[in-house]
């Protein structure tokens, strides 16, 4: 419960801070989130990154699918993915939980550190 | 211990942040910052609009004074509804800024030498670099100030630049970093605020790239490579037979400026003796620039009324150069293309009259040496007296390095382009400055405010009379009849010869004078029922000023006058189709001297299959046709064989030869003296060298065969490319028809910018379309919409739509404009 809690928490979170700051700052909020609910390490990062990757993959692929394919392909040709829309989205939500993830590890280590 | 594990989860963290925020540098390419660039919220994924996007705003601000209202058609046209001059450009401001901001700001950052402030760091960094120091020292940015003088002195073009500007910035103020178009994100820079001298900068931009391409030093090198006589073969003036814009016969009145020819001429001017080095002369516009406009009289027309055409031929981008619109204000109606970065309409029609432009050509941009007193150059020469240079400081800032200092000297020509700081070819002192009509402060915006408005021929002949760079052939037609031409611009009134070479600079006798525009002369309603210009010569030789030697148009103009002499009954299909011709004028002229001159003896039968591609082509430059490939790679080797010996003879750059030079030898000049190849002891004639040209096709031609690339279409491999040059961008390999020497002028990055024609009817019947879209963004699907119907000849209808048409009939969206 804890787990899915804090994925859809680092998920709103990570869309509601970019709105306001750099496209980074869920990194900010994916830390606090695991800071906040406590979970063994390991399982804190898969939230994280599981959160961001929802989030990124999922506001992509809707995206792309009212474009129609159209712009990822090209991205996907620049980048070099071979043009692949599949692989752009992937790329982008894995970026995205990556960063969460770690984020989400070093908020979840250092609310044990307090612990401790 | 778990401190460190924190410390150490943090370092991770932080060092995948900084390296997805950070440009990386892979095989020389800076990638965009990936992190942001991924971004579904920020990066790219932002610039993927959504397929059936409706474009429903509302804009309030303090700086607009009516209201108004935009109303988008089926194809992204916007149709501007306003309640006063300055509501309507302040919108246009704002749309170009919605739909092309990019290639609007990075069009001035190239013409204002600053693209190192943007590409300064990456793989293209020198490139950036040569293109800033030139354009700064061609003094783009001196005539953009000269001018934008001019333009804010006028009331009325004053209020259309701030308003334009205004509406510009209101649009980028709009904007956070998820909102910038996609190659800010991919170059990882941000657009800054709008300026009127941006705009200035544009239209600097036009010049440059209609009048830019001077040869003055290869043609003095030329005179110091060829006798006299030889100089006059090669590089003729005037064309015998073309038919110029300004018929034959037409009578000139006793020229205003009486020429004399400098005491110095012979020993100092026409020495042919003196050779320099071109320094840097790469990179001149494209010198296909041109264009075919002309317009037909009630008299030669079904309707009885005027048609007029244009189709201005000029580098094919996406986005495009072109924005269509229609602005309605009080007083006027009008539609038509613009530039993005500038207001009005430049090429168009109103509820009264239409017009369009194709480029003069003439040589407006001279070279004098300057002798300085010493290598500091703080004094040059002139009638005999030491001048004091002025120095303009000029900082190139280049990104990630260090910033690049040029300091220009100025002379009372203009700028010293070149000197012994740039580039120091020959390792000599000389110094040469540049005299540009371009650098003068003028108004051309002013031309096209008022075409906008203009209701008969004495509002456009009123209108154009300002207009001076570059040079421009305006045609004319009117709802009441009138059609007509000029050639309109500030010329020079030159001598023979005058500006074809480098000038001395310390001698006031070779100043450069411009001809009065009395003697710019119109023509208007000619018996013949039509005037037309295709980059012709627009006078013959006996005009009373020298109209420059090189590089003029013969046989899109001789095609044109000869369809229209034959044209009765015609329709605006008829105009249509006529814009698409492919018929080669040079083939048709070319083709039999071709075949009467080759040994038919000693060609192989493999060899026979090709000429009868030639033999029984329709000389037509349709996509499917073989004869095309063929003749043209024929015609490509025998002006090298005629002429290559003699220009490589040197190592210095020396100026190409017309094809009509070549044309005219071939079918005159059977014992042509250049036919001779003199890197031979033997004495070759036209004979020798078609035959050898013909035989030196086949290879290219056999491979292109096999590679199924002998049909011209794909031979010529017609594209429309994007600015940054990224092919995914572009739209390439375009299967089409079309080339150079024929009207329907498409060859393989160059062609019909937008091609238009109006029929002057009582509800105006207008098409047009341009090889683009109007949607800037390559992620839209608006971004290159029109390009398969422009490739397949056809058009839409355009028309002047009035507020209530518009609300009814199905749109893309409305943005109102209201006082906040």
């Amino acid at each position: 419960m804890k787990f899915i809690i804090a994925s859809i928490l680092t998920a709103l979170l990570g869309f509601a801070a970019p709105l306001y700051f750099t496209w980074w700052s869920f990194a900010v909020t994916s830390a606090i989130v695991a800071l906040l609910v406590k979970q063994k390490w390991w399982l804190a990062f898969f939230a994280g990154f599981l959160g961001l990757f929802i989030l990124w993959g999922g506001l992509s692929y809707f995206i792309d699918l009212k474009n129609e394919h159209l712009l990822s392909q090209k991205i996907a040709s620049i980048l070099p993915l071979g043009g692949s829309y599949i692989s752009i989205i992937t790329v982008t939500a894995v970026t995205g939980a990556l960063v969460s993830g770690f984020a989400a590890l070093t908020g979840s280590l250092a609310g044990q550190l307090k612990k401790g | 211990m778990r401190i460190v594990l924190v410390i150490l989860s943090a370092a991770i963290t932080i060092a995948l942040v900084y390296i997805l925020n950070t440009p990386l540098t892979i095989a020389g390419n800076k990638t965009p910052r990936l992190g942001y660039f991924l971004s579904p919220q920020k990066g790219f994924w932002q610039n993927a609009e959504a397929a059936g996007s409706i474009f429903n705003s509302t804009v309030r601000l303090p700086a607009l004074s009516g209201n108004t209202e935009v109303y988008f058609d089926e194809r992204l046209v916007p149709h501007v509804y306003a309640d006063n001059d300055a509501d309507a450009y302040f919108a246009e401001g704002y749309l170009h800024a919605k739909f092309r901001l990019w290639q609007m700001e990075f069009q001035t950052y190239v013409a204002a030498g600053r693209l190192s402030e943007i590409l300064g760091n990456s793989a293209s960094a020198s490139a950036a670099l040569a293109n800033d120091i030139k354009f700064r020292r061609m003094g783009m940015v001196y005539g953009a100030k000269n001018s934008l003088m001019a333009m804010e002195a006028d009331p009325q073009t004053k209020q259309a630049l701030d308003a334009y500007t205004a509406g510009v910035n209101a649009y980028i103020n709009t904007l956070n970093d998820g909102g910038y178009p996609l190659e800010y994100k991919l170059l990882d820079y941000k657009p800054e605020p709008w300026t009127n001298l941006k705009s200035a900068l544009f239209l600097k931009y036009m010049s440059y790239d209609l009048t830019g391409g001077d040869e003055d030093f290869e043609m003095t090198n030329a005179k110091s490579v060829f006798t006299k006589t030889q100089f006059e073969q090669l590089f003729p003036y005037g064309h015998d037979s073309v038919q110029n814009i300004i018929p034959k016969g037409t009578t000139f009145k006793k020229p205003g400026i009486a020429l004399k020819l400098p005491e110095t001429a012979d020993s100092l001017y026409f020495n042919y003796k003196d050779s320099i080095v071109v320094p840097g002369m790469n990179n001149k516009p494209d010198k296909h620039n041109g264009s075919n406009n002309w317009a037909v009289s009630g008299a030669k027309t079904r309707s009885g009324r005027p048609i007029l055409c244009n189709d201005p031929h000029l580098g094919l981008n996406l986005p495009s150069l072109w924005y269509e619109i229609q602005i309605s204000a009080p007083g006027y109606n009008v539609y038509g293309v613009s530039f993005p970065g500038t207001p009005a309409v430049v090429i168009g029609f109103n509820d009264d009259c239409a017009w369009g432009v194709t480029n003069a050509g003439r040589d407006v941009k001279d070279y004098y040496e300057v002798k300085f007193q010493d290598s500091t150059m703080q004094h040059y020469l002139y009638n005999y007296e030491w001048k004091k240079t002025v120095f303009v400081a000029d900082t190139i800032r280049v990104r990630g390095t260090a910033d690049h200092i040029e300091s220009l000297p100025i002379t009372l020509w203009g700028p010293v382009m070149y000197d012994k700081d740039y580039p120091n070819a020959l390792g000599t002192n000389k110094a040469y400055a540049l005299r540009w009509t371009a650098h003068e402060s003028t108004n051309e915006l002013k031309t096209f405010m008022q075409l906008n408005r203009a209701k008969n021929i004495n509002d456009y002949k009123n209108a154009i009379a300002g207009f001076k760079c570059p040079g421009q052939n305006f045609v004319f037609a009117s709802k009441n009849g009138d059609i007509a031409i000029k050639e309109q611009g500030s010329f020079g009134a030159k001598w023979r010869r005058q500006g074809d070479f480098v000038m001395p600079g310390w001698d006031s006798s070779y100043a450069y004078q411009a001809v009065p525009d009395s003697e710019n002369i119109v023509l208007q309603n000619p018996a013949s029922g039509f005037v037309s210009s295709a980059n012709q010569y627009a006078y013959d030789t006996t005009y009373p000023y020298y109209l420059g030697g090189k590089g003029f148009e013969y046989f899109r103009a001789n095609f044109i006058n000869r369809s229209l002499a034959n044209m009765r009954d015609i329709t605006a299909l008829d105009m249509q189709q006529m814009q698409n011709d492919n018929y080669n004028l040079l083939a048709e002229m070319a083709r039999p001297a071709l075949m009467k001159y080759i040994y038919d003896s000693t060609i192989t039968k493999e060899e026979q299959k090709y000429l009868e591609m030639v033999r029984a082509w329709n000389l037509r430059d349709d996509s499917t046709e073989f004869g095309p490939t063929v003749f043209t790679t024929w015609w490509d080797n025998l002006m090298d064989a005629t002429y290559k010996d003699e220009l490589e003879a040197t190592k210095l750059p020396l100026p190409k030869v017309d094809e009509t030079t070549l044309l005219h030898a071939l079918l005159k000049e059977p014992n042509y003296v250049f036919a001779d190849n003199i890197n031979t002891p033997q004495k070759e004639n036209f004979r020798d060298i078609v035959t050898a040209a013909f035989k030196k096709t086949i290879p290219v031609l056999k491979q292109k065969e096999q590679e199924k690339n002998l049909a011209w279409g794909r031979f010529k491999d017609g594209g429309v490319r994007h600015l940054l040059r990224i092919p995914v961008f572009s739209r390439l390999h375009l299967s089409a028809g079309g080339g150079k020497d024929v009207i329907n002028a498409f060859s393989h990055y160059h062609g019909p910018s937008w091609r238009m024609v109006v029929h002057l009817t009582d509800v105006t019947e207008a098409y047009g379309l341009y090889p683009g879209g109007q949607n800037g963004n390559p992620g839209s699907q608006y971004y290159e919409t029109f390009i398969n119907k422009w490739a397949a000849g056809k058009y839409y209808r355009i028309q002047i739509l009035n507020k209530g048409e518009m609300a009814r009939q199905k749109n893309l969206g409305v943005i109102t404009f209201n006082k906040w």
